[in-house]
């Protein structure tokens, strides 16, 4: 039995035998891997000791108190939130070996090849199409809006392998080395004038079988897994009073006095409630989760969030009047960071603006609320017994 | 930390409560009583304070109460709010309960509150917010001359809790007074107008402390009534919709249905934890004002909000005197003035918060 005492120890003895101030930063990535104190609820020899989820908060609070690196859970959390998870699952005993521990020391970025230009929030639409051929799959499409594309060695990547059979069917489920050749990655600048995301084009790309994840045929399945963990990502935020979006925003009213109005005070403390308030359910559902009983509410976490960002970032744009009409800064940068916060109130109002578009609309999310958590009837399908070939598009 | 979730303990409270108001609580048993003289069901607050003990869950064991703390008079709110029961829990067992807390000169008056046998009502206005103005009466001779209103649960209220000109707190007992009742817009919270006339009342301490951590006590606790209505209204509002079929589906089936209910849901999610978060800052009493301010700016909109949408999506049946969501509706947006509005809230909250108004 792992429990907090025992995993106290084993985080004395990690810290002890590679001391942090003397030791590089990727060999104790690694050995923390090795200690299976990476992600201490994953099974031993793959980062982890097989013990509760809950129980990692334990390990992180000790190692930061020692200093200990972290491996910028931030620059890969679609490795960690997505790609992990679903090879946990779905994977062969060599596919997890490969590929988990350079995952989560941040040796290897991953990226996530789903969205294509006409399958968003149907993304069981989607038309790269992978042909087997001998031992490989040759695959060919467009996918876009994948962020992380420009830095990733690695993608998790859906494609057609069967059209003649409905659209959720004929999809398998591959790993995609993205430095082999015929995979194309080019810059999307978008609205904040940065390019975050890119287009990925994949012309001829040959995939080894030994890189399919799960059944051919299988891959809406395996999907779900990769959608789902996405999704809890969102709710394990823990945040400070004020922290988020509504702290920029606070920090101006109380230093600049000449910029208050009546109507933006009304509307500034409605949001700080609402912010207090969101706060409040995360850390519930955090609560939850470590008693050991999750609740559905992360299912409406991000769309608080979404909702919140741009409410309060269109105010902030208001609150700074003269300067409300200037920008920081409108050069075309590639960077490796989602930054929501960092920087000018005009960029997070306009970036804050995909917040209800990634990772699922909130249109999209709200079936899925009314759906799963409340029961309601789903909407009346007209493509379920199509095939995907016969489908209009 | 905060602890948001519920013991235990506390979901056997729950349930204990519910099962007492499904037998005496149901719909068609409190529309019949809202029309008769005696809205108050002194029945059901018998079983509940009497046979259960939940009146005296704030009043310490050596004062002859339960020894418990907010979180379970929260919990007992919560499911009081869901069937909108008639009885004066909020107004007896909380916000005259806190008054006396707060007096040494009680008496045995404390533990008769505790123990059900008597009720009693604090004779400042509903809608007074924690901090804000409330009306007084002259204190003269030794006795006191004026009138109050919107008082709620005087109708059933044996002793009331007065304050005077002097400054001081008094207990009065009803006999010695007139209660009027008003026509309320709440029929299952009313309230009425007192009139002293001379009457004898005794001194129980300084009004304002007294008053003061009543009506913060209300405030918090009420964001657990209305969370319990919210809760009500949204799981009824989908169980109906469930079965109401138009255009040859059922209504809940279609999206623009579907995505105000799932809407609903993230508000009362949000809901339930400010309301457990003022429940137990009460309890602990660390960060109460903020707490409190929080829960009541944000739960009188979602309750509002929630009953309103119950009723539209109920449609024709919810406009009727037969259904029980006018009920509920009537006893949100009294909810929403009552120990302060949101926005009342609000404005407290900017100047804890160092959010100061231009």
């Amino acid at each position: 039995m792992t429990d907090a005492a025992e995993l106290r120890r084993r985080t004395a003895e990690l810290l002890a035998a590679h001391p942090p101030a003397t030791t590089d930063r990727l060999d104790f990535l690694r050995a923390r891997f090795d200690a299976g104190l990476a992600w201490v609820h994953y099974p031993e020899g793959l980062g982890g000791l097989g013990a509760p989820r809950s129980l990692q908060a334990v390990v992180d609070a000790e190692l930061e108190a020692a200093g200990a690196p972290d491996n910028e859970p931030r620059r890969i959390g679609i490795g960690l939130g997505m790609a992990a998870p679903t090879i946990l699952k779905y994977g062969t005993e060599e596919q997890k070996q490969r590929y988990l521990r350079p995952l989560w020391t941040g040796e290897e970025v991953w990226c996530q090849l789903f969205s294509e230009p006409g399958a968003g929030s149907d993304l069981a639409a989607l038309g790269t199409r992978a042909v087997r051929e001998g031992d490989d799959w040759v695959v060919n499409g467009q996918k876009v809006w994948t962020s992380s594309a420009h830095i990733a060695r690695w993608a998790i990547l859906i494609a057609r392998t069967d059209p003649d059979v409905p659209k959720h069917a004929g999809i398998t489920y591959f790993l995609c080395d993205m430095t082999d050749p015929g995979v194309d990655v080019r810059p999307l600048r978008q609205i904040t004038g940065e390019a975050e995301f890119n287009e990925v084009f994949l012309t001829d790309v040959r995939i080894p079988d030994s890189r399919r994840l799960g059944e051919i045929g299988d891959g809406w399945k395996v999907a779900q897994t990769t959608l789902n963990n996405e999704r809890v990502a969102i709710g394990g935020m823990r945040l400070p009073r004020e922290g988020g979006m509504i702290g920029p925003v606070v920090k101006t009213w109380r230093e600049r006095p000449e910029l208050r109005t009546h109507d933006l005070h009304q509307r500034l403390l409605k949001l700080w409630v609402e912010s207090e308030v969101s706060r409040l359910t995360a850390e519930r559902l955090r609560q939850q989760l470590v008693a050991g009983q999750p609740g559905p509410e992360g299912a409406g976490m991000k769309l608080a969030f979404a909702r919140l960002n741009q409410e309060i970032s269109g105010l902030e744009v208001e609150l700074r009047g003269e300067e409300g009409l200037l920008y920081d800064d409108w050069t075309m940068r590639r960077p490796e960071l989602v930054d929501f916060t960092g920087r000018d109130a005009g960029y997070r109002y306009l970036r804050s603006k995909g917040n209800s578009i990634e990772g699922g609309t909130s249109e999209v999310l709200l079936n899925i609320v009314a759906e799963r958590v409340l029961g309601l009837p789903a909407e009346p399908r007209t493509d379920k017994d199509v095939a995907w070939k016969d489908l209009s598009r | 930390m905060t602890d948001l979730l519920y013991s235990e303990e506390e979901e056997a409270l729950r349930a204990a409560v519910r099962d007492l108001l499904s037998d005496h609580c149901d719909a068609p048993g409190v529309i019949a009583r809202t029309e008769s003289g005696t809205p108050h069901d002194l029945a059901a607050w018998k079983a509940l304070a009497d046979g259960m003990g939940l009146a005296g869950l704030l009043v310490p064991e050596d004062r002859g109460g339960q020894g418990a703390t907010h979180r379970e008079a929260a919990v007992v709110l919560e499911e009081l709010g869901r069937a909108v029961a008639p009885v004066p829990y909020l107004t007896s067992a909380v916000v005259a309960t806190e008054a006396l807390l707060a007096c040494d000169a009680e008496g045995g008056l404390l533990a008769e509150l505790a123990s059900g046998r008597r009720i009693g009502a604090l004779t400042v206005a509903l809608n007074v917010a924690p901090g804000g103005a409330y009306k007084v009466v002259r204190h003269e001779n030794g006795a006191l001359h004026g009138e109050l209103t919107a008082i709620a649960d005087a109708a059933v209220a044996d002793v009331l809790l007065v304050p005077a000109d002097d400054g001081g707190l008094y207990a009065v007992d009803a006999d010695a007074v007139t209660v009027a009742p008003q026509a309320s817009l709440d029929l299952t919270r009313p309230v009425a107008t007192v009139t002293l006339d001379g009457a004898p009342g005794r001194l129980l301490g300084d009004a304002e402390p007294a008053v003061r951590r009543a009506l913060r006590a209300g405030a918090g606790l009420l964001a657990s009534e209305q969370l319990g209505l919210a809760e009500w209204t949204l799981t009824e509002t989908v169980r109906y919709l469930k079965e109401r079929k138009q255009f040859n589906r059922p209504v809940g089936g279609f999206q623009a249905i579907k995505h105000r209910l799932a809407q609903l849901w993230l508000e009362v999610v949000n809901l339930r934890a400010a309301a457990r978060n003022a429940a137990d800052a009460l309890s602990t009493g660390e960060d109460v004002g903020v707490a409190v301010a929080v829960a009541q700016a944000y739960a009188a909109p979602v309750a509002v909000h929630a009953a309103e949408e119950a009723l539209q999506l109920h449609a024709g049946i919810g406009m009727t005197w037969e259904h029980p969501v006018h009920l509920y509706l009537k006893r949100a947006k009294a909810d929403s003035i009552a120990y302060g509005t949101a926005g009342a809230h609000r404005e407290a909250l900017a100047e804890t918060i160092d959010l100061p108004a231009p």
